[in-house]
This record gives structure tokens, sequence and C-alpha cells, in this order.
């Protein structure tokens, strides 16, 4: 089933005519249970499309769809209920002071009973790995748990789809790596479809498809893998390829026989075989 | 301009139930011509110590004026602290504080967040017109061309952007315009806290390049605040890592990732080659390189070859 | 990173600390009552007894409590000064012109400083044993029957809350603006007013902007939460405990045997 859909959706920033980034005629569908990563330069429109997902930006033209409901003014709340979306910096997503007080936020919007809000507070903690910081204060907490605190408040909505905008842009190496995780655990173990948006190269080795889009269009979609493979036309786009790329491909270059992998064990090992090859020669 | 510290030591909210040892006995000397790596996480100190280097946080040395006894307990716990940045020396209460920020740029975290003026002229000359000796007012000529070169340097064209709101250009655009504020003065040491947060890939190879760029040319010493071990692995002549307020380890870079599970230990990241030579390491092949992905890719090539 | 201490919280685990910011709150109306409701020495006596308790109680160090009188210092003693030379009464020890002074006027004034003493000492007791968030929670629940002339109680609370998490976040930014300034070479310390009023433009500009773009992504992730819906439920509740039933008794009696006192004893000049 297709968890979400985009068919011939437009959207411009109404700003003078001048210097608006766009989505133009953009299609686009993410299957339920699926992790794909969106890749993009700065002011490609990927946070856009993140925006449009849950209707806090409004389309001006096409139809989104999320598991086969047409988002519409009506239904937003319940659409907001099943796509959860994280934002890039991890200062601006709290409301309360308190972690508990902040992840009950909004299961007190939708009007849960008391019980279940702690229950979901419960889940919500655990599946993010916060459960010891439920007391804490939000913060004296690391860039990288604060960002989990957000993840684990829009967790709490129960939501089947969950975009993360760029969450890992602001945060330090480890604290990337932490959302990394928690993004794949939810995916694997709690069957939620992820939309993982990152201009971090490297982070979209995780996806099971990756799509990189360029002025409002999506201009490749594929295995990170046959993306990565691509590098001339990624650097028209303004990306590069992740280190271990550029790696290979000098290598390869250099007249050694590795293949475009993007794992640095199996790049190891295929390095290892090349040279011990050539010495038993 | 040299830059000595030793037993630097830095509390904040000194004395209420808040209090916040950042740095503890720091001992580092960074030589002019250097371009320089300061790397840890984040709360262990790096952004504490580059603030003092140009005196926006300062020694107390408020304690030493009165309470003669306690002084003396005190210097025997903590030996003194010593601070200069070229011939300034600032643990002294006379320094010239705006003659040694003329000298020493700063540049903070997202600097483009500074950004104030109405015109992206008026912003860039900021520091220009706050530095100018008493009476030396720069003339609207001196202005221009000063604007005109720190836009150049940063890869912006004076015509086009100079009487824009820098609230109107682009996130990367305002990136660069904060830069040009700092070095319009042309400072002999250039101070970076994570220059490349935020930015895309393409944008942070241009700002690496950039800083080499004015490097090689009239700023003679570059330090780097950076999460980013590639980063320092491909750029750095030395890095220092900062952890828990004290100065784990300080070398150039071929020697501090040859250490790489002592980093690793201290929940640090090593570069990507770090992490081939370890892995190669394990299927027996040693390799000696810089960790720079160049010299990696020479050396694995030169086995080759060499074997063939 | 930079501790920002926000209020004056004094992080300690007492009695007082545990008791229920509702209670709290009320006990300081309440203790105020009392403390003008007290007119002779009896009855000041007996409320200077309850917070030297409390105080104790509390467990936060004598220092701290006296030092929030040192802010009202200057107030006590010019407040103090004009009632011994201008209050009359019949035991004149000294008389100049307009001026005189009297033992009902020192008397006056003792009763005073004691009540402004008392009234400070007790409201930094409870910021000193209460956090903001609490604060805020014993505000909003005191407040709930004012739901039913339709004020916004909620959306009151929100806005505390939201205060209270940025707040600390504005200030950490609002220095780190004028570090880079600083660092640009702005002087924020010499010149004239104008001139000093014009040098908090480089940090005003960029702190509002920071502070509306802050505004927007939380609006932007509250509508992802769902905000704004028709009804809402509240997750936290708080409890009335034996030591804010304690409290309440105290406070009963408090005001009972002031009462008592006022009536039974009476003005003491």
């Amino acid at each position: 089933m297709h968890a979400l859909e985009f068919r011939n959706v437009d959207f411009a920033y109404s700003e003078e005519g001048k210097r608006d980034f766009c989505i133009k005629k953009l299609n686009f569908t993410v299957e339920e249970g699926e992790f794909v990563a969106v890749l993009g330069h700065n002011g490609s429109g990927k946070s856009t499309l993140a925006r449009l997902s849950n209707g806090i930006l409004a389309s001006d033209g096409g139809e989104i769809r999320v598991f086969d409901s047409v988002l519409t003014d009506k239904n937003l709340f319940d659409i907001r209920k099943q796509v959860g979306v994280v934002f890039q910096n991890p200062d601006n997503q709290t409301v309360a002071s308190i972690v508990e007080d902040d992840v009950a936020f909004g299961a007190e919007n939708i009007a849960l009973p008391r019980e279940e809000i702690g229950r979901r507070i419960d889940f919500a903690l655990k599946a993010v790995g916060m459960e010891e910081f439920r007391r804490a204060t939000v913060a004296r907490l690391s860039g990288g748990q604060k960002q989990r605190v957000a993840i684990a408040g829009v967790l709490a909505l129960k939501p089947r789809i969950m975009i993360l905008d760029e969450s890992t842009a602001m945060l330090d190496p480890k604290g990337r790596r932490e959302i990394a995780n928690v993004a794949l655990r939810l995916n694997k173990e709690e069957k939620i479809t992820v939309l993982f948006i990152t201009h971090f190269m490297e982070e979209a080795l995780l996806a099971d498809r990756a799509v990189v889009m360029n002025r409002g269009e999506i201009v490749m979609e594929g295995t990170p893998r046959e993306i990565f493979s691509r590098h001339e036309e990624l650097l028209t786009y303004n990306l590069t390829l992740p280190r271990i790329g550029r790696i290979c491909k000098s290598l390869s270059e250099g007249g050694m026989s590795v293949n475009d992998t993007l794992d640095i064990d199996t790049l190891a090992d295929e390095i290892a075989r090349d040279i011990k090859g050539d010495s038993a020669l | 301009m040299r830059i000595v510290c030793e037993n630097l030591s830095y509390t904040y909210n000194e004395g209420s139930p808040f209090a916040a040892k950042a740095l503890d006995g720091v001992t580092l000397t960074i030589e002019e011509g250097e371009f320089f790596g300061v790397i840890g996480h984040t709360g262990s100190g790096k952004s504490t110590f580059v603030q003092h280097l140009n005196g926006l946080l300062r020694l107390p040395t408020s304690l030493k004026k009165y309470k003669p006894k306690k002084r003396k307990k005190s210097e025997n716990e903590a030996p003194m602290s010593v601070l200069r940045v070229g011939e300034f020396d600032l643990t002294s209460k006379n320094t010239d504080f705006r003659a040694l920020r003329k000298r020493v740029g700063m540049v903070f975290q997202y600097p483009e967040y500074q950004l104030f003026a109405e015109t992206v002229e008026k912003d860039v000359a900021f520091g220009l017109e706050n530095f100018a000796e008493k009476g030396q007012k720069p003339t609207e000529e001196e202005v221009k061309r000063a604007v005109s070169d720190a836009l150049a340097t940063v890869g912006l064209d004076y015509n086009e952007v100079a009487s824009k709101s820098p609230f109107d250009l682009s996130g990367g655009q305002k990136r660069r315009v904060a830069i040009a504020g700092v070095i319009v003065t042309k400072p002999e040491v250039l101070i970076l806290d994570e220059p490349a947060a935020g930015l895309d890939p393409l944008g942070k190879q241009e700002l690496m390049e950039l800083l080499h760029k004015i490097h090689g040319d009239w700023c003679k010493t570059v330090v780097i605040v950076s999460h980013d071990m590639d980063e320092i692995a491909e750029n750095c002549t030395r890095a220092a890592v900062f952890s828990e307020g004290k100065i784990a380890m300080c070398a150039s870079p071929k020697e501090l990732f040859s250490h790489a599970e002592e980093l690793l230990s201290l929940g640090l990241d090593i570069p990507l080659t770090a992490k081939l030579v370890l892995a190669l390491k394990e299927r027996g092949i040693e390799i000696d390189c810089d960790y720079t992905v160049e010299d990696f890719v020479q050396k694995v090539l030169a086995r080759k070859g060499g074997r063939a | 990173m930079k501790e920002v201490t926000f209020g004056q919280y004094y992080p300690v685990d007492s009695f007082i600390h545990r008791m229920d910011p509702r209670l709290k709150i009320v006990f300081l109306i309440g203790f105020i009552v009392a403390i003008f409701l007290a007119d002779n020495f009896y009855g000041l006596a007996a409320c200077a007894g309850v917070l030297i308790l409390a105080v104790a109680l509390s467990r936060v160090p004598v220092g701290k409590v006296l030092r929030a009188v040192r802010g009202i210092l200057f107030l006590v003693i010019f407040t103090a000064a004009i009632n011994i030379l201008f209050h009359t009464g019949e035991h004149v020890y000294w008389q100049w012109s307009i001026f005189s002074v009297t033992r009902e006027g020192i008397l006056f004034s003792a009763y005073l400083i004691l009540r402004l003493v008392l009234l400070v000492v007790c409201s930094s007791l409870l910021t000193y044993t209460t956090t903001p968030v609490s604060l805020t929670d014993g505000i909003e629940s005191l407040l709930t029957p004012l739901k039913w002339i339709r004020f916004p109680v909620h959306a009151l609370a929100l806005i505390m809350s939201i205060a209270l998490r940025f707040i600390p976040i504005l200030m950490d930014e609002t220095d780190r603006i004028k570090n880079a300034q600083k660092a640009r070479g702005a002087d924020f310390e010499s010149g004239g007013p104008i001139k000093r009023i014009k040098a908090f433009i480089p940090i005003l500009v960029p702190l509002l902007l920071s502070a509306f773009r802050r505004a927007d992504e939380l609006g932007d992730a509250m509508d992802a939460r769902c905000y704004g819906g028709k009804t809402r439920t509240k997750y936290k509740k708080l409890h009335f405990t034996w030591r804010d039933l304690l409290g309440f008794l105290l406070l009963a009696a408090l005001i009972t045997g002031v009462v008592l006192l006022r009536i039974y004893v009476g003005e003491m000049l």
C-alpha cells in the first residue's frame, strides 16, 4: 500500500514572484514500511516536501494522499496524527521544560485520557531510548537527546509515517548517529514508514531507497548504491559523493578492482584481496 | 602571533549551585602559521577555550585584588595561569582588548544569525568602523574598497550584493557575508567555531577552500573548532582534543589518528580513512598515511604497485 | 555549554520543596493577609515564628534567604526614616519644625520593617523552593475556575510554559550575539546615552529576528503535534498530600491566632 503519495503537486512561495523555491508537478510515492532518504542541496525543496506532507503548507495544485485518504482542510488533524514531522532545530520544538510534559503535549492535544497519555509517554520515551530522562530538564540535554525528545513527542501520537526534516543538520556526529539509529529502529521494530531528509550523503546509506531533489523536482531515484554510482550526475545537482564513494572512485581509477561499495568492511576486504592477490602473483 | 596558554581554568556561574567547570588547567601553544584544529564533543570546553583567545571570556582577575590570605591558598592549589596572544597578555587588567580583537578575528557558530544592518555593505563595514582609531574614521572610498575586497574574498560580487539587505540573501550567501564582516579588518589570527555547520556538502567544500586561500595570504593563523574529523584530517597542521575541560591529546592529524582507539574511547569519531586503516590492519595490511583521502589512496595504490 | 540560571530556585530536597505549589501560593497569599492583620507585637511574632519554621524546613541557607532582604534594604531604611520623622504621637522624644521622633513613630516603623522583611522572605522562599515550571502549573490549576467565564486559562498556561522554556535560550542567544559583535569591535560600555542605545541595535535586530524565527518553527512543530483542536486533556495532575494539609492547618491557625490577638490584645503603639 502507498503510505504517502504526491500526485502532480505544485507549490510556490508567494513572495513578489521572484526567487521562490517551488515544487513543480511533483510525483512521488512512499510504500508502507519503507525507509526513504531524500537528498538535495540547501534550497532544493526538500523541506517544503515535509511541510506539504502534513498540511503545514497547503499545495497550490495536485493531490497529496496519506494511506489513500486525500489531504484536505477537513481531515488535517487525522492526517497529522498519521504523519509525524520532526524539524531541524532541537531547541525550537519543545513547549515544556520537563521531558515528560513535552512528550505529553501532542497526546493532550488529541484529548486522550490521562492513563493513555501515561502509556504513550512510556512507549515513546522507550522507543527513542530516553526513558531514564523522563523527569529531566530539556535545557540540560545534549542536542541529540533533545532531538530524540522531539521524536518522542511526535511518536506519542502513534503516527504511521515519520518524516525527519533535516533533523540531524544541527547535531554533532554523536547526535547524528543517535538519530539515525532511532530512525532505523522505528522503521524495523515499530514498522513505521520513515522519510529521512538530509544533506549528509553518508546518512542516505541507511535507506532502502534514495531520491535526489533539485529545484523542486525529483531528479534521481534508486537504491543509495545506484545513486552514488552516478557521481557525475550528482555533481550537477550540487551534491558530492560520500567520502567512501570518493575513495572507491579514486582507487578504481588507480587500477584497483574495487566495486562501488559503500561499506567500510566490504571495501577493506576488496582492497585486501586486491593487494594480497597481487603479491601472490 | 603565537598563542601561549598555561593552566587555564574557567568555571561558569562560579559560586552558585549551578557552577560548571568548563576548563580545567589547559596548557597549549599554537604557533604562528598553523591551521589548528580544536576537537571535542559538546560541553568539552572547546568553545570556552576559543572565546578566551580574543578576551570575550576573561580570567577572574578580581579574586587577586583582595583576601590576600585566600590568594596564597588558591595559588598552591592552582598554579598561575598564563594566556598570551602575540604581545598581548590576557591575564593583565590593562590589556587593550579592542586592539587585540582587531588582530584576532572570531567567527561564531551560525554567524549569519548575527547580521543586523540594512545593507550588506553596512554590515560588513561594521567592524571596520569600530576598529578605526579615534579621529581616523575611514573615508567612504576606503570603506568601499575594504568591503569590496572582503566580499570578493568570500566569493561575492560587490556590485551585486552590497546594496541589498542581508536578509534577502540565501542561507549560504548570508554566511559568506557574515564571514566577510569579520575578515574585513584582515585579522592575523582567525578563529572559527564550527564554520561549516549546517552547510550542504558543496558549501562545506567551498568554505574550506576559502579558509586555505586567506591562510596563504594575510591571515597567518587559523583555528577551527570542528566535530568533523575528516575535515580536521584534511585541513589541519595540528589539532587538540578537548575532553571534560582538559586537553586529552594534541598532535598532527597523522599522529592523532594513529591513536584511533583512544579517540573512540573518548566517544569521538575518527576519519573514514582511519576507519579503513583499522579495518585493513585487521586484515594484515598496514597502511602508513597522513589520513587525507589523497594520501590514503596513494599509499594503498603504492602497495598494490609495489608488490605487483 | 553555558548553564543559564533562571529564577532563583535552590535545588535541594526538603519538606517545603515537596509541597504542592498550589498550597505554597495560597500560603503566601494567606501569610500576607496575616502580617497585615497583625497589629500588635505578639501577632507579628507569631508570623515570624511560622516563617522561621518554614525557612528551617526548607533547607535553604539562611544567608540566601537574607540576601533577598538586601535587595529592599534601601526601601526599608527610607520608609522607616520617613515614618520615624513624620509620625506624630504622645511620647515625644525630639522635635524640630515639622519633624518629630515619637515612641509611636518608632514602634510603627519597627512594625513596618518587620512586615516588609516577612513579606520579602516569604515570597523569596516560594521561589527558592518551587521550580518555575511547578509555579506555572500551580497558577494554572488555581486559575481553573476562571474557565467558566471563558478566560483562556490553558492558553495562558501554555504561554507561561513556553516563556519558561525559551527565556534561557534567548538569554544564551543574547550573550552569543553580544560576544559576536564585541569580537567585531562593538563597544557597549562607553559613550553617552544615545551612543549606548545605538550600540544595542546590532544585538536587538538579530535577537528579534531569531525570536521570530524560533516562534515560526515552534508554531510548525506545535501544528505537527495536532495543536489547536477543540478539546484537550491534561496529563499532569498536582497532588495534595499530608504535607500540604499540615501547611494549610498551620496557615489557618496563624490567621485565627492573629485575628484573636487583634481582638483581645489590640493595637500596641
